[in-house]
């Protein structure tokens, strides 16, 4: 990797952000590379847009990733990928969790989708991440590891599946490992 | 072995590394975590942990942990170290027995603090306190070892202060051994009057000491490792100095300007290295300091510069703003506008869309307060904020907070404006704010003649910060059972004479009591009690 990669994660407070982070983070451990992560606790996170800084490389100062220079938006909920932009360029990959939540003044799904499509040109992966845990594993909570799982099986990230499985069983209390260890497979399933 | 720790687990890793005694602390973000993790492993490594009714109480609790011997840690958000002043000022007088680190968080940006934007260092001058400043997480945890070394060397209390970036950052971090006990250490008082007691004529003894003793801490930081200069190939045109996180994004500016300045970077902002600093400007033609909120270390640079380089350019706080946190941008921009080159702005994709307001959880009792108030308090009723979730009341649907400052002032506050006004009052405080700082203010509306009505929003748990246990609870910080301190019998025992403890899910009792106690000629409370959905949520799990 020559460049650092600027993952963006963003969503509504309480999706589970944070242990998105930890286990992205610990993956790049594992793969040996630096890191560092910024977010932010407390009352404006319950309910309100939440955005998670994770940078890797092979050396990484700043853990906050400039305006216009993140390689991947990851979102949870799809009027927060819109909120992201501004994080985005040209290149920019979205990886988005086909999912709302409403607050007043939000725009259709089909409104943003089509807003993030015209201010950018880079790849979008609109996945819904989940409906189909709900669907297949009667538990929505898992959709950000299906869909970080998806990214890495797609190559969408620069971290190798295996890594990615790994950090999970670190990360993730025993009586809910296997739930995300299944959001895991069925990701590699459905992109096969 | 490394591992990726939080910035605030890193402290709570030093402090173990360090072999800590005691800690106390009063939840805060960003400094919460601290507490948390202690909370949870205290009993493993034979560690004292409480969370305190407040910060001044947290302090004093360590310092007498101090005075028995202990090595003590303390952590709180940048107002506490206003609630805590008052121990904090004579307690550098006396100096510690038992090494003590005190870790202060402050938000420049406001993320998680109301009240105001606070720059902590401020205290470094008035207090006499060694000041450390990490950057990262791992000089989080390798600054913590070190401030208790200065604190056991020179027997007084250290301040790390850490910001939202660097208490929020995670990174791999080098563990190393911690020692476990066998047991939690027991101390010992020694009566030292002399030592312990900050009366005059000894208190003015104490200042020159504490003085004298800062001279000799200022010697230890002109050898320590922490403050380093990072050599440049241009040595004599212009150099960096910064600290913190700002560090962090000079270095990210530097390499994307393909910049290569020397940078000499402070571990310590108090006492400041002056002969380092001088060496390190003499030569120079330019000087940028880079640090966030108030320009303290520019200050600094400029009376050092005055005498070893009265020629020296000085940039600071006329590039970089005094508000908000720092970036990359904006130090690239000012670097920039130093060295004449052009900067090229990122084109940035705007975002259109309305804003994303935190609100009360599902399932929130506060829905049920709030709805209530709003149903049965008259037109013009005034409504006091304080610290809390309950904060939302300032936000739609419910808007029912008229002024918001700190802990405890709701009660405080109304006072002040029923002694002024004849508009009715309700000051809304949550269980642990009240316990925190409410209290006295009860008992002035007693004393001094006031009716305002106060609803303590009794959900059974410190909720905002993240679920940490209060004196209204029956649980201490370390999951042990204790005494549960009930609010009704404060206020009771305070003098007031109209009280009521209310489910506030029987929403009709809750207005017949609101409109009851609006029209009382003495102050009323009504304790709203019902559990926290997230806390309630936990419990079933």
């Amino acid at each position: 990797m020559e460049k650092n990669f600027n993952i963006i994660i963003s969503g509504v407070g309480g999706q589970g952000l944070i242990t998105l982070l930890r286990i992205i983070a610990e993956a790049a451990l594992i793969e040996g590379f630096d890191v560092k992560t910024s977010e932010l606790h407390g009352l404006s996170q319950r309910g309100g847009s939440v955005e998670t800084h994770i940078r890797l490389g092979r050396k990484v100062y700043s853990p906050l990733i400039s305006l216009g220079t993140a390689d991947l938006i990851l979102s949870l909920e799809v009027s927060e990928s819109l909120r992201a932009i501004s994080y985005a360029n040209p290149k920019t990959v979205f990886l988005v969790n086909k999912y709302s939540l409403s607050f007043p003044g939000a725009l259709s799904e089909k409104e943003i989708i089509k807003k993030i499509n015209a201010l950018t040109k880079g790849r979008k992966y609109i996945i819904s991440a989940s409906e189909i845990c709900k669907k297949e594993l009667g538990k929505e909570v898992v959709s950000g590891v299906y869909l970080l799982s998806y990214g890495a099986f797609k190559k969408i990230i620069p971290l190798k599946p295996s890594s990615i499985l790994k950090a999970i069983s670190e990360i993730i209390p025993e009586r809910y490992l296997e739930l995300n260890k299944k959001a895991f497979k069925l990701a590699r399933t459905l992109n096969i | 072995m490394k591992k990726i720790l939080l910035g605030n687990e890193a402290i709570v890793q030093g402090a173990l590394e360090a072999g800590v005694d005691f800690v106390s602390a009063y939840p805060g973000t960003p400094s919460s975590e601290i507490g948390n993790t202690f909370g949870k492993i205290a009993k493993d490594y034979k560690v004292c942990f409480e969370f305190s009714t407040n910060e001044k109480v947290a302090l004093e609790a360590a310092i007498g942990a101090s005075f028995s011997g202990l090595k003590c840690l303390v952590a709180m958000k940048s107002f506490g170290l206003n609630v805590c002043s008052d121990s904090l000022l004579p307690f550098c007088y006396t100096g510690t027995k038992g090494p003590t680190v005190i870790i202060v968080a402050d938000d420049p940006s406001c993320w998680s603090s109301g009240q105001s934007e606070e720059n902590s260092r401020a205290y470094a001058y008035l207090a006499h306190i060694p000041f450390l400043e990490p950057s990262d997480a791992q000089e989080a945890k390798d600054f913590t070892k070190l401030a208790f070394e200065i604190s056991e060397k020179f027997e007084t209390p250290v301040i790390i202060r850490i910001t939202t970036r660097v208490a929020h950052q995670r990174m791999p971090v080098e563990l190393e051994k911690v020692e476990r006990k066998k047991s939690q250490p027991v101390g010992k008082f020694v009566k030292d009057v002399k030592r312990f007691v900050t009366m005059p004529p000894r208190v003015l003894e104490m200042k020159e000491e504490l003085l004298e003793k800062i001279e000799e801490i200022r010697e230890f930081a002109e050898r320590s490792k922490i403050n380093k200069v990072d050599r440049g190939r241009v040595p004599d045109q212009l150099g960096v100095i910064t600290s913190g996180i700002s560090y962090l994004y000079v270095k990210e500016a530097l390499e994307e300007l393909n910049l290569n300045l020397p940078i000499l970077k402070l571990g310590f902002f108090y006492p400041l290295p002056e002969k380092k600093i001088k060496n390190f400007v003499k030569n120079l033609k330019k000087v940028l300091i880079v640090e966030e909120l108030e320009g303290y270390l520019e200050k600094e640079v400029k009376i050092l510069a005055k005498e070893i380089n009265p020629k020296l350019e000085i940039f600071g706080k006329n590039l970089l703003p005094e508000v908000r946190e720092l970036n990359l941008e904006k130090i690239s921009l000012a670097i920039s506008k130093i060295t004449g080159e052009r900067f090229q702005k990122p084109k940035i994709i705007p975002v259109d869309l309305p804003k994303r307001f935190p609100r009360l959880c599902t399932g929130c009792p506060y829905w049920l307060v709030f709805s209530a108030i709003k149903k049965t308090a008259p037109k013009n009723t005034i409504f006091g904020g304080d610290i809390g979730c309950y904060m939302l009341a300032g936000f739609s649907p419910h808007n029912i907070q008229d002024y918001l400052l700190c802990m405890g002032s709701s009660i405080g506050i109304a006072h002040g404006i029923k002694k002024s006004s004849k508009q009715k009052l309700v000051a809304l405080i949550g269980d642990s704010t009240f316990f925190h700082a409410g209290i006295p203010a009860l008992i002035n509306t007693v004393f001094n003649k006031t009716n305002p009505l106060i609803i303590v929003m009794d959900n059974r748990i410190t909720a905002m910060t993240g679920l940490q246990p209060n004196p209204g609870m029956g649980r201490t910080g370390m999951g042990e059972t204790t005494q549960e301190i009930k609010i009704e019998n404060i206020a009771r025992a305070c003098g007031v004479k109209n009280v009521k403890v209310i489910d506030p899910i029987n929403i009709k009792e809750l207005q017949a009591a609101i409109k009851e106690f609006l029209n009382k000629k003495e102050v009323s409370v009504i304790v709203a009690r019902r559990v926290c959905a997230l806390f309630a949520k936990k419990q079933k799990k």
